[in-house]
């Protein structure tokens, strides 16, 4: 579908995101488009899991708006919210069991009524997300029985369940192996191509510089880059960062980053 | 995404169909399980009576004495226990949801031991019935908010903290307990002890018992996928549209309110709320919808069962029912937990 005029997904206004009295960031102001995709990069403790959690609603800003498709948070329908934004957050304990197919339903929640049931749809919605992840031969299996990166794809399955416009991802590539990471983020260009939209935290520079049209590069005390993926991803604003010199090397084809 | 192992064939359809008809089999298995427990219930005792008599005396109004004994005694035993055992079931499975954690049962947020103080106290103090029975249900809600207030002090309110003010909460009850056991006079010992282990034989007054179980059934009911998601961890819940604190006040509110007023009935009866949930989740699963109901029913079964036994076997004796629900609850639950290689 072709549209003449690209929603906003996303927006910030004049966004401070605070940890007690540290800033993560200070006057943000970004926007993304349907069709973006949006890597989040910053040291250890710079506030990056923080900041998609405001993002995605979840945590109140210090100053400033978040506009999900152009209106805050408050101002949508109480649990519309979970219909246009979906989280894949960092892994957390079990402590129950449950099936694979049971737990990608729970992505359904937020388009089924009170007393309704997961129906024949919405379990074939599931098993095809499963099979997306490579997990469709899992759906009856435990979900304690399965690898750490199994249980990162059922989680990222789980949330292509929700179906969202918008996508924040808080480390996807976790425990994945190197064919899952590029699979996995294949599938979200091809998401994002689509009409959806991205922003995820990665830690991999040359994964962000081969997926990202758009970079949030924090510096940890509140200052921040955001611009497009090729002008934020130098080798002197990495090197800054990351506090580790960063030389690029040329293959030809891409240039890599590697420390020095 | 191109993956080799995912174009194998299917063998059969998969869906979450099966699993749901096994749990409504097993629920109304459970429904046919109260009925029986209740028919022993009322026949068995030391004037033992046929079923058919059973339903003459609950059909009819006349005042043969067994109709008196089956009215007057068995009857509101019965469903004190039932009641009691679901009451605390229920509350079980919520405070493992809501703590995450499935080592909790009702009374880790204290509520026995606060219950446990006030009836005491109560015993000590020479009261009547009905004043224990108050006691009980003051100090039951005194122990949940007193940990609540504490636990909830900085306003964040992590699972640990709350865990950690009850287990402290319940040990400072554990004390005073103690303490009034070796103060007490030697004639009102027994009483307490029995009190302590859990006894329905006092139990004159059930119906609000069970009235509240199944408000609370219903109350809980709603919430049943909500309380899914909850289980699955806090930032998931809120994602997908969940109101987590309004949800926890509601779990926390109504299983104390179940739990004291299940203490309050049959004395802190122990391990039904800690077994019972996870019996039927190793039969079930843990979807909510299920296993709250099952849950409910499967308590309200093994006390009732329990309570028939604790009067009967050893008759004249009456045993404590606490110590049976004990002892045939550990090494069912330790049978099938060795069966489950999870």
């Amino acid at each position: 579908m072709k549209m003449d005029v690209r929603p906003a997904v996303l927006a910030t206004d004049h966004l401070t995101v605070q940890v007690g009295r540290r800033d993560v960031v200070r006057e943000l102001d970004f926007t993304l488009q349907a069709g973006d995709t949006l890597v989040i990069l910053g040291r250890n403790g710079a506030g990056k899991t923080t900041l998609l959690h405001t993002l995605a609603g979840l945590r109140a800003a210090a100053a400033g708006a978040v506009l999900l498709s152009g209106q805050p948070y408050a101002a949508w329908p109480r649990g519309h919210e979970a219909c246009l934004r979906g989280l894949l957050a960092q892994s957390q304990p079990d402590f129950f069991s449950a099936t694979v197919l049971e737990t990608a339903l729970v992505g359904r929640h937020p388009y089924l009524g009170r007393w309704d049931w997961e129906g024949p749809e919405d379990e074939a919605i599931a098993l095809a997300a499963l099979a997306s992840m490579g997990l469709g031969d899992f759906a009856e299996r435990q979900v304690p029985t399965l690898s750490g990166g199994e249980r990162q794809r059922l989680a990222i399955a789980t949330l292509l369940v929700q179906r969202p416009h918008l996508y924040l991802l808080d480390e996807p590539l976790a425990h994945l192996d190197l064919h899952h990471e590029v699979a996995v983020l294949d599938h979200f260009r091809e998401l994002a191509a689509n009409g959806a939209g991205v922003a995820m935290v990665l830690h991999d520079i040359n994964l962000t510089a081969r997926y990202a049209s758009h970079v949030l590069l924090l510096d940890g005390e509140g200052g921040h880059i955001f611009g497009p993926a090729a002008e934020v991803l130098t080798t002197e604003r990495l090197s800054a960062a990351f506090g580790h010199p960063l030389r690029a090397v040329a293959d030809g084809t891409a240039t890599l980053f590697v420390p020095a | 995404m191109a993956h080799g192992h995912a174009t194998t064939a299917q063998h059969r359809p998969v869906s979450m169909r099966g699993t749901r008809l096994r749990a409504r089999l097993v629920i109304a298995g459970l429904m046919a399980a109260a009925l029986a427990a209740f028919a022993w219930s009322l026949s068995a005792g030391a004037m033992p009576v046929s079923v058919q008599d059973m339903l003459a005396a609950l059909g009819s109004g006349e005042g043969s004495m067994e109709a008196d004994i089956i009215r007057q005694l068995r009857l509101p035993r019965a469903i004190a226990a039932f009641a009691c055992g679901g009451l605390l079931a229920l509350a079980g499975a919520l405070m493992q949801v809501l703590l995450r954690n499935p080592l909790a049962d009702p009374y880790v947020l204290g509520i026995s031991g606060g219950a446990a103080v006030g009836a005491l106290g109560a015993i000590l103090a020479g009261a009547t019935a009905g004043w224990i029975d108050a006691g009980a249900f003051i100090g039951a809600l005194g122990a949940t908010l007193l940990v609540f207030g504490l636990a909830h002090g900085d306003g964040s309110w992590t699972q640990t903290r709350l865990l950690l003010t009850g287990v402290i909460v319940a040990s400072g009850c554990g004390a005073a307990v103690a303490l009034m056991l070796s103060l007490a006079p030697e004639g009102r010992v027994k009483g307490m002890l029995f009190w302590l282990m859990g006894d329905a034989s006092s139990a004159s007054r059930p119906w609000p018992a069970l009235a509240l179980l199944a408000i609370g059934l219903l109350a809980a009911l709603p919430f049943a996928r909500e309380l899914n998601l909850l289980a699955r961890g806090e930032i998931t819940a809120r994602a997908l549209g969940v109101r987590v604190g309004r949800l926890r006040m509601l779990v926390y509110g109504l299983g104390a309110l179940l739990t004291a007023v299940a203490v309050t009935t049959v004395g802190s009866v122990g391990f039904v709320g800690l077994i019972v949930p996870h019996l039927v989740r190793l039969a079930i699963g843990n979807d909510q919808r299920l296993l709250l109901p099952a849950a409910t029913l499967a308590g309200g079964v093994l006390l009732c069962a329990a309570d028939t036994a604790a009067r009967t076997v050893v008759a004249p004796i009456q045993l404590p029912v606490g110590v049976l629900t004990a002892l045939i609850g550990v090494p069912v639950f330790l049978f099938l937990l060795a069966r489950h290689p999870r």
